[in-house]
């Protein structure tokens, strides 16, 4: 008899409607920012107007999913439910070759083998049915 | 319209208790209203003005006017982390200044200490939590990665980080309502467990029980009230964020706030004798000792080494110990407030900053790393 799936037990994204293009991207496998069409301002996280001028007009901008390690740090505490089972795991922002800045969990490494300025590239999780997570490894 | 010294800190009381299981945060705001007043020489009959945060969540501001029966005619319950109280200082200067009130507490008690709350999971259901909750962000994590940053770019070693604690629990032996008062060693800093790296237990700030009240009125309605008046000169207050994105990590807010203060109230860096700077972790210090201005950014690690940040150094921090080691209920930023206070009335003692006649206050509120609040102000005895 198959072992019955684990529980997802971390928690999951509010998604809203301002945000659920990216979200439904990443459920693709693919990773957008957005871009103002009146500023051409980049910006993330994503919502409805940009933020350099207000505009509404917006069009999203498919990253190619490769950055660098801004910052990180080994998380060695924390008692919320799924992460005390994950201790212990990498927090970094990852400065996307597109230029803004991401929080997220590097994987598929050593957690002391990270360094900032580390070349990484996303890696997909699809956590549950609804929800794909854009975390990223060193890049090959 | 300046508030340059329009009004002033008449009243300040520090609650003595760090663990008080047998106590209401409320009752402590009560005790410490009533040691406050006190101090001041005023009566519940002359507060007009009330501003707290982090009682409770929500709409707590009235249940705390409902506790302590009354019907003020100035209300603040800004909600900013924990230097909430130095926001309240400055706006309550600002109402008094504008006649909204006369005399204003600014009050605060917490029991989290003796009835724990966990926090660093789940998160709310603002929009930028959706982007940060699911990879499991903690606080210190979040000023973790400003740390990691500065070591990557300066060089900035655990050891210097570590001396700031170790000057922390120094100002805490001498203070006798210090929740820990043995010295530690940078060695002792670093054998400490990592709980996100780079920062090690005692590089975070400690979790006690706590509360205090300060009361601020007119420089007019000072002159003639029980203590000698700490004036306000300058203020200033605002948030850093993710900004889109784009965010320079090693830039906090006290970099806008530091600058804005100082110009406002017509002072320098040299005239600072005592500096109250929130230290949630040992990093904080570190980053906004850079951002206000008193050494260039990059050369923090250098700056706090060789007992600088003493009360008998050239730039004395948190004299009572601090969050590392004397009192941090899960916000600060009253705490500060009351030490510039005793300490430019000279009445700290052992720990007495000698000729201290010019504060800074300084808070941080959230998490350094995603969104940070922060205010200055600076305090004179003259």
């Amino acid at each position: 008899m198959a072992d019955a799936p684990k529980k997802y037990s971390k928690p999951l994204p509010p998604i809203d409607e301002e945000s659920r293009p990216y979200w439904e991207a990443l459920q693709r496998h693919e990773l957008y920012i957005q871009k103002c069409r009146d500023c051409g301002e980049l910006r993330y996280h994503p919502r409805a107007q940009c933020t350099a001028c207000l505009s509404p007009r917006t069009e999203w901008v498919r990253c190619s999913g490769r950055g660098k390690v801004y910052t990180f740090t080994i998380t060695n505490q924390n008692n919320a439910a799924g992460f005390r089972e994950s201790l212990p795991y990498v927090m970094a922002y990852v400065q996307l070759d597109e230029g803004v800045k991401m929080l997220t969990n590097l994987v598929d490494c050593a957690p002391e083998q990270v360094k900032i300025e580390m070349p990484v590239e996303v890696v997909y999780e699809d956590v549950t049915p609804e929800v794909t997570l854009a975390k990223f490894r060193p890049a090959r | 319209m300046s508030l340059k010294h329009k009004t002033a800190i008449v009243g300040a009381w520090e609650h003595p208790t760090r663990f008080a299981p047998d106590k209401s945060a409320f009752q402590i705001v009560a005790e410490s209203l009533h040691g406050a007043l006190d101090d001041a020489g005023l009566t519940m009959k002359d507060i007009d003005g009330i501003s707290s945060s982090g009682m409770t969540g929500g709409m707590g501001i009235i249940s705390l006017c409902d506790y302590l029966n009354i019907e003020p005619s100035f209300i603040d319950s800004t909600s900013v982390g924990g230097a909430s109280f130095v926001f309240h200082v400055a706006h309550a200067a600002a109402a008094v200044n504008a006649g909204l009130c006369n005399v204003c507490a600014v009050v605060f008690g917490s029991t989290v200490a003796s009835r724990p709350v966990s926090f660093g999971g789940a998160g709310g259901a603002d929009p930028c939590d959706q982007y940060e909750v699911p990879f499991g962000p903690t606080t210190v994590g979040s000023y973790a990665m400003v740390a990691q940053r500065h070591m990557h770019d300066y060089g900035t070693t655990p050891e210097q980080l570590a001396e700031i604690a170790v000057t922390m629990r120094l100002h805490a032996s001498m203070n006798p309502v210090a929740k820990y008062r043995n010295p530690i060693t940078i060695e002792d800093v670093l054998a400490s467990r990592v709980i996100s790296s780079p920062l090690h237990l005692l590089d975070c700030c400690i979790i006690s029980d706590g509360g205090g009240a300060i009361i601020v009125t007119s420089e007019e309605r000072a002159r003639d009230l029980r203590k000698k008046p700490v004036y306000l000169l300058g203020a200033a207050e605002t948030a850093r964020h993710t900004s889109s994105g784009h965010r320079d990590f090693l830039e906090t807010a006290a970099f806008q706030t530091g600058k804005l203060a100082f110009e406002r109230a017509g002072v320098t860096h040299k005239d600072v004798d005592l500096a109250m700077i929130y230290d949630s972790f040992t990093i904080t210090v570190l980053v906004t000792l850079e951002n206000l201005g008193f050494c260039k950014r990059g050369e923090g690690g250098a700056f706090v080494e060789g007992g600088r940040l003493r009360f008998d150094g050239a730039l004395p921090i948190n004299t009572d110990g601090g969050g590392l080691s004397s009192c941090h209920p899960m916000m600060r930023g009253m705490f500060l407030l009351i030490e510039a206070t005793k300490q430019l009335r000279s009445e700290c003692g052992p720990r007495q900053v000698k000729n201290c006649r010019t504060a800074l206050v300084n808070g941080t509120g959230g998490a350094l790393g995603q969104r940070h609040s922060g205010a200055t102000l600076i305090l004179s005895d003259q």
